[in-house]
């Protein structure tokens, strides 16, 4: 077990395209850190420093005490599960699973105990004579997980592990590494463009955006306190709605003709001062008396929910209530917010104007 | 589309039975002179049927050789065969695997333009580059060697450009997981590359057997020695005689002898050769 500390690490190829500008992230033993980003946004490029795939360009990436910028890759004491499972197609499960320990000279008998052990907590015990091609999808990616777990490495790396499989497999699977993880207790590093998988696995969630690290927290820490509009957008579903609103004075800005009281607001912004502001879409409730008034194009209906679609001031708006809750032939909602719940941004840098 | 049609199969079959056999008389016919005696086929009175002389008639051409033109005994020319074919089939896979294992997984300065010279020589096969490579394979004093046989043939770029174009659809994260796992450049060859490449080598090895064991031009360059000659050049020589008359039912016989080899290949490792071309599960 060991903890992963980046101090400033880039990259830059050869093309002179910076993937990842300049991050520095401490994952404490034991945890489970997930790397979430739309694509392009440099996670990946990030993991496989920490793998040792890609070159460091500078900065330092330590797992436990040791800097390992110059470690190859199976000296770093790692196990990486990849998208599309890299399992050896010609080799049996069996031997997948054993090939990291053989080539490490582990005896044989030590082997065949981890691989038994590893594949009874996966319950793949069945086909361990298996070749990979006459295994479905997320017995394969179980095996892949499998050949992590028998090595007993310091850190597990994962990239994009549930991406080809189908929904229902996928929330299955999502569940199953939190509990390995927990019940093996090693240090995780995750990534995912998908941001319920980022919400629910991780104890320690890093969004990332063009190179750059956009705020790390827990996950209900982001959810609840973006520090920026592009983690306020990414994080949630349906994304939080951003509107155009003026500051009205302290703590008071005006949406949509509406004035909102504001929590969370930067002391100091001048009235008259143009913001962003975040409204997200299960925040929004309906008002007896006045409130933002909200023409409905059309209504999703989601079953449990609905999510009611409209224009407010050319920006794009959607409220989710419970099904029932408003009758889906509303023509105009009329709305109003929690004022801790209002978020406000910078038109410009999009940072968050809190306090 | 299944259509139910009485005779559906049948004109499909006739035509395909028509194109066999126009491509298999002639077979046929060598087999058939080839068991009749001199004199039956001198004078025409050679009946489509298999003589009585097939025993002998092959004994001699094997062990014995002809009385006239070329006087060593066909097993001989077929060993040299055999052994040029092998040579260049396997010499063929082997530079080929590593140099496109080369091309392909590591990065040294001039990586593509080395690829590219390899490529390069797909335009120049034997018989455009053939007086060149004679004074070399000569001045080596090669001449009459097996090495000085299959050494040029063994040069060319299509195995390295085969087993490029294969192992560029070997997934990138094989590498990784194999890296990950503690194998070096020469383990991940053995352990993952190779195993992999099972069915494109044996189909490799179908086309450059078969392309080896064919040759005519080089092997009559290179070898002037009667017992170092290959099957191609002796059956060439049996026919044209100038002094005597053709052994044709040894030349048949030759001739019917060199066609097995390549049969017997093909036979033996069809299902893996197509497999080979066709395979597309990684």
């Amino acid at each position: 077990m060991a903890e992963v500390v980046l101090k400033d690490v880039r990259k830059t190829y050869a093309g002179g395209v910076e993937a990842v500008k300049g991050v520095s992230l401490d994952i404490p033993d034991g945890g489970f850190c997930v790397l979430v980003g739309p694509s392009g946004c440099g996670k990946s490029t990030l993991l496989r420093m920490i793998a040792g795939l890609e070159t460091i360009t500078a900065g330092s990436v330590a797992i436990g005490p040791r800097v390992v910028n110059d470690v190859e890759p199976a000296d770093r004491d790692i196990a990486m599960v990849f998208q599309n499972y890299a399992l050896y197609p010609h080799m049996s499960v069996y031997d997948n699973m054993a090939y990291g320990l053989k080539n490490r000279g582990t005896p044989k008998d030590e082997i065949d105990k981890r691989v038994k052990e590893a594949a009874r907590i996966l319950a793949i015990e069945s086909f361990l004579a298996r070749k990979p091609r006459a295994l479905s999808g997320g017995q394969r990616q179980r095996v892949a997980m499998g050949r992590a777990i028998v090595r007993k490495p310091q850190v597990f790396l994962f990239d994009e592990p549930l991406s080809n499989l189908d929904a229902k497999l996928r929330v299955q699977m999502r569940v199953e590494i939190k509990r390995l993880q927990r019940a093996l207790g090693v240090t995780s590093v995750y990534v995912t463009h998908d941001q319920v998988e980022a919400m629910t696995l991780s104890d320690k969630l890093v969004v990332m955006n063009a190179g750059n690290v956009e705020q790390v927290g827990l996950p209900n820490d982001v959810y609840k306190r973006p520090a920026s509009r592009f983690v306020a957008t990414f994080i949630g579903s349906p994304p939080m709605n951003i509107v155009p609103g003026i500051v009205e004075g302290d703590g008071r800005v005006a949406v949509g003709g509406h004035m909102l009281a504001v929590a969370d607001m930067a002391p100091g912004l001048a009235p008259g001062t143009v913001l962003d502001v975040g409204l997200r879409p299960e925040d929004l409730e309906v008002s007896g008396g006045p409130g933002i008034r909200l023409p409905v194009d059309f209504v999703e209906e989601l079953g449990a929910t609905q999510l009611f679609h409209g224009k407010l001031d050319g920006a794009e708006m959607v409220v989710q209530a419970p099904t029932g809750a408003i009758t889906s032939d509303t023509r105009q909602l009329t709305l109003t917010i929690d004022a801790a719940k209002v978020h406000l941004f910078d038109r410009d840098t999009g940072a968050r104007r809190g306090r | 589309m299944v259509e139910k049609r009485r005779f559906g199969n049948l004109v499909p079959h006739l035509i395909l039975l028509v194109g066999v056999s126009i491509v298999a008389f002639p077979v046929y016919l060598a087999f058939v002179a080839s068991t009749h005696d001199a004199a039956t086929i001198a004078n025409g009175q050679m009946q489509p049927v298999p003589g009585p002389h097939f025993l002998e008639n092959y004994y001699r051409t094997i062990f014995v050789g002809t009385s006239s033109s070329t006087r060593e005994p066909v097993g001989t020319m077929m060993l040299n065969s055999f052994v040029m074919a092998m040579g260049i089939a396997l010499g063929k896979i082997l530079i080929s695997i590593i140099s496109a294992y080369a091309v392909v997984y590591f990065r040294f300065p001039f990586r593509m333009t080395a690829f590219w010279i390899i490529f390069v020589t797909l335009m120049l096969p034997v018989e455009v580059r053939i007086y060149p490579t004679y004074k070399i394979v000569a001045d080596l004093g090669l001449i009459d060697t097996y090495a000085g046989l299959t050494m040029p043939l063994v040069a060319s770029a299509t195995g390295t450009l085969l087993f490029r174009q294969f192992f560029m659809t070997i997934p990138d994260e094989l590498l990784e997981a194999s890296k990950i796992d503690g194998a070096g450049a020469f383990r991940f060859f053995k352990d993952t590359v190779l195993p992999l490449s099972i069915t494109t080598i044996a189909a490799l090895f179908v086309i450059q057997f078969i392309y080896g064991w064919n040759q005519y031009l080089w092997p009559l360059l290179i070898t002037t020695k009667d017992n170092m000659q290959t099957i191609v050049i002796g059956i060439k020589k049996m026919i044209v005689t100038q002094d005597a008359l053709t052994e044709w039912q040894l030349a048949m016989a030759t001739a019917v002898l060199a066609m097995l080899p390549p049969v017997v290949v093909v036979v033996l490792m069809q299902r893996l050769f197509v497999k080979g071309l066709v395979e597309t599960e990684k």
